[in-house]
């Protein structure tokens, strides 16, 4: 069994699973649960100033998005930051963690954009004993009205300064949490590490209205009538997550900056490709909320024979490791061709490659009578949406084509050097190839 | 007799064999309706084909997928209309149709994983649905003045009716029976149409207006096809198959040897299962679904020992591997390769001798051994006939037709069972009947 053990800035956890600051993490009984069922650290949920708790609402606080036999796809919520009283939990964190040395315990914290209100919270996390901070300046709803959360996290300058005031009240890791509802994702990254910030995490939730109840005309999740956006989270915004990760892995600015990886990771699966793309470690929210905190156990069984598989002995060997190939468009290899290729062995004949190509795509699918499903190559541009909507894994294929052949849709032989479009003849603004 | 103390052991032909809450039990629903639950998740499996194979083999070419989806996005009364656009008995059919030979058989998903997606069961949610909600979907077109008799209430003369009442012409059903439905009423098993859906169904049908039904009149004998010609612009024929073939076997007039037809008939009209005799010994010659629906049903009144003989192999049987599953599991003996020689008895049947058979491809040949089977009660389940041809023009032993229906006769259309096309299923007359209205109301446009 490979060793999942991680260490992330100098702080220690058996594996790289940690469930990010939410309702998961707002106490004691909650933390000491996910501890006992196996996970490696917290992200304890985020703690405002001193002073009267903040309230939230007393209706529906979460909407959702289902796939096919509900399968919860999408979750937002309108939660804000705890509404316990600090006092209480700080000293829970100071138990916990004395209790749970091995476990990584990360303050989640969120106060006014004063210098002041990080002075006077930051010894007093200290004192907790807590492993590291995790500034919240991306919680898109609530808090960012006053000032805070997504607020923050939208302007550049505020997070560098508030990082900086950080660093300097505070001696443990800080790591800043990003939000996407923004247009460049490398902006506020490079302003942390600027501030001086150890790693970032992201992403936070995203800007979302799931749903509207067509009865009474609300926004769901619906509170006497009315709606507000909420944060998005889940499966769903996997894709944007990686995507932000892997900007701020491969900018210039910003490579080498460590970074935990957030957005719906549900599977091991999940987290290897976060951690792929860069991330030291992954933090996990929506799929504990939806089955508990039991996954990750699958989560560690899953990454550690996949790495035993592939014959990585850390978590450290895969960090980054998909990094390299994650590139513009404009660099990629234009001579690559490629075929669908259907696997009659495997189809099921649905026709649901065939309705989608015919319909909306390039009409390369032929269908015969008794429902044989074949690929005009002639017609084939390797799109793959075939093999997306085809409910059988691995019924179609994409076949790459050998150097030498001749593609029948273009009648051109397939080349064997790599040639992109920065040296394309029908690119006005093309080089000469060096 | 006294019904109350019988029990399956109880020799002869008696009632109550068992307890009414038992009997209850048996001939509940053999499908429990879905709850909205079920539905949805029963309906998030439809792939949502392209040119979908179930829909090729409905006989009625009911849009499957599209129906599907209705239902899975919140509207089963849209599911309903675009079942009942193509199948007006798409209520009967959900429950009688054997789905396992036809749509769920040609579903990707048994294909894919042995386990079909259940259409059927969500046909009858949805159209369970509409017609609890709705006194009926379907408006009638202006009057055309048109009037059209068609003979026999059964689905064949039910679809044909609903569809030429809808292009605004008036029909007269008429019907040999006391009440509408045909084999619907009278001829399903009972724990497939439960709560009297077969007459409900019909009510609602009418709710189309512009039928009028006439009942005891049967063709050949109070009916004449001429009168009708003459009478009306049109008749369709769909007066199924009334008689039963004989065995050819002595002893056949026996005291307890009976037409399977007529015992599930009795099972269909009596208001008390209980009071309902069946035999202890029950033996069913014949191959096809009423013989197991007779042998089924046998079980599950109380007989201690239910055999159906059937002279072919299992391969041969028309019942649908789903049927014989159900039978045996009923408790009900499957025994092939026996064709009935003499039935025994000193006036009652006691006990029934057959003899084995085998096929070496030349034709099925008796092998002259034979086996007794104790039997105190006999039912004849190989197949019906046609009474009357009318002096239509026959093909077989069926009115021959061509196109959507068209007889001989001009003027006279034919479908269901009693007609030379397509199997002898509900679902098949059903369409059988619509496509002869189709062609009736352009033959009365032209």
């Amino acid at each position: 069994m490979a060793d999942l053990t991680t260490d992330f800035l100098g702080i220690k956890s058996p594996n790289p699973f940690w469930l990010a600051s939410a309702p998961p993490t707002d106490k004691e009984y909650n933390v000491r649960r996910a501890f006992e069922a196996g996970w490696g650290g917290v992200v304890w949920k985020t703690l405002g100033a001193e002073g009267p708790p903040v309230v939230n609402v007393n209706g529906p606080r979460y909407g959702a998005i289902y796939g096919a036999d509900r399968r919860l796809l999408g979750l937002n919520n309108i939660e804000l930051i705890t509404d316990r009283p600090l006092e209480t939990n700080l000293e829970e964190i100071t138990r916990v963690k004395a209790d749970y040395p091995d476990r990584a315990m990360i303050v989640s914290l969120m106060v006014p954009c004063e210098e002041q209100a990080w002075k006077d919270i930051l010894p007093r996390v200290a004192e907790t004993g807590a492993d590291g901070i995790e500034l919240n300046f991306g919680c898109p709803h609530g808090m960012s009205e006053r000032g805070m959360g997504a607020a923050v996290g939208q302007v550049p300058e505020y997070i560098e300064m508030v990082t900086r005031w950080c660093k300097q009240y505070y001696d443990k890791p800080v790591i800043v949490k990003l939000t996407p509802n923004i247009t460049d994702v490398r902006k506020p990254a490079a302003a942390a590490m600027r501030g001086g910030a150890d790693a970032v995490s992201l992403i936070n939730t995203i800007n979302s209205i799931t749903s509207v109840n067509l009865d009474t005309m609300s926004p769901e999740p619906s509170i006497d009538g009315k709606g507000s956006h909420g944060g998005y989270c889940g499966p769903a915004v996997k894709p944007i997550a990686m995507s932000m990760v892997s900007e701020i892995a491969r900018n210039p600015d910003t490579h080498g900056l460590p970074i935990s990886g957030i957005g719906g990771i549900t599977t091991w699966r999940d987290a290897a490709e976060f951690i792929s793309l860069g991330c030291g470690n992954v933090q996990v929210c929506t799929a504990a909320m939806t089955y508990g905190f039991k996954i990750v156990q699958e989560m560690c069984s899953g990454l550690s024979q996949w790495m035993d598989e592939k014959g990585y002995t850390s978590v450290e060997d895969v960090v980054g490791r998909a990094v390299p190939n994650v590139t513009d468009w404009q660099y990629l290899n234009l001579n690559y061709v490629a075929k669908a290729k259907i696997s009659q062995d495997d189809c099921i004949k649905c026709g649901r490659c065939y309705a989608a190509c015919e319909d909306t795509s390039h009409q390369a699918i032929a269908m015969s009578e008794d429902r044989t499903f074949t690929v005009i190559d002639e017609e084939c541009v390797a799109c793959n949406l075939c093999v997306d909507v085809c409910p059988v894994e691995n019924c179609i294929t994409m076949e790459p084509m050998t150097a030498g052949e001749v593609d029948p849709r273009t009648g051109k032989v397939v080349e064997k050097e790599y040639a992109n479009w920065t040296t394309h003849p029908n690119n006005p603004g093309a080089v000469a190839a060096e | 007799m006294s019904s109350t103390q019988n029990t399956p052991m109880t020799p002869g032909i008696v009632s109550g064999r068992l307890p009414a809450d038992a009997i209850a039990d048996n001939f509940d629903d053999l499908h429990a309706p879905y709850a909205p639950h079920e539905a949805a998740v029963a309906a998030d499996r439809c792939y949502f084909c392209y040119d979908a194979p179930c829909v090729t083999a409905c006989p009625t070419d009911i849009d499957i997928p599209l129906f599907i989806r209705q239902i899975s996005t919140g509207t089963p009364e849209a599911a309903a209309k675009t079942i009942f656009d193509q199948n007006i008995l798409g209520g009967m059919c959900a429950r009688v149709c054997p789905t396992e030979d036809l749509c769920e058989q040609a579903c990707v998903r048994e294909l894919a994983e042995g386990k079909p997606v259940e259409i059927g069961r969500l046909q009858r949610h949805a159209t369970d649905t509409l017609m609890a909600k709705q006194s009926h979907p379907y408006d009638r077109a202006p009057s055309t003045g048109k009037a059209v008799a068609v003979v026999g209430a059964g689905p064949a003369g039910l679809a044909c009716a609903h569809r030429l009442a809808m292009h605004g012409h008036d029909v007269k059903i008429y019907d040999a029976a006391d009440k509408p439905g045909g084999l619907n009423e009278f001829g399903i098993a009972a724990y497939k149409s439960t709560d009297n859906f077969a007459a409900a169904e019909v009510d609602w049908l009418l709710g189309i207006g512009g039928i009028t039904m006439k009942y005891g009149e049967k063709l050949g004998d109070n009916l004449s096809l001429d009168a009708l010609a003459d009478a009306y612009d049109a008749v369709f024929i769909g007066v199924g198959l009334g008689g039963v073939n004989a065995l050819r076997s002595d002893g056949e007039d026996k005291d307890g040897v009976r037409d399977a037809v007529d015992f599930i008939s009795d099972l269909r009209q009596t208001s008390d299962l209980t009071s309902l005799p069946v035999g202890r010994d029950v033996v069913v010659i014949g191959g096809g679904m009423t013989a197991v629906d007779a042998a089924v049903q046998s079980k599950l009144l109380g007989a201690q020992n239910v055999t159906i003989a059937y002279r072919r192999g299992r391969d041969a049987m028309s019942a649908s591997a789903y049927e014989q599953d159900l039978a045996a599991s009923k408790g009900v003996h499957l025994m092939f390769n026996a064709q009935p020689v003499a039935i025994h008895g000193n006036g009652a049947v006691r006990e029934i001798e057959l003899e084995y058979t085998s096929d070496d491809g030349t034709g099925l040949k008796g092998t002259g051994e034979t086996v007794s089977l104790r039997a105190d009660q006999v039912f004849k389940a190989i197949g019906q006939t046609l009474e009357t041809s009318a002096d239509l023009a026959l093909e077989g032993r069926k009115i021959a037709v061509t196109g959507a229906g068209r007889t001989s006769r001009d003027g006279v259309w034919a479908g269901g069972d009693c007609a030379s096309c397509g199997d002898d299923l509900t679902v098949t007359a059903v369409a059988e009947g619509r496509d002869a209205a189709e062609d009736i109301h352009a033959a009365l446009s032209a």
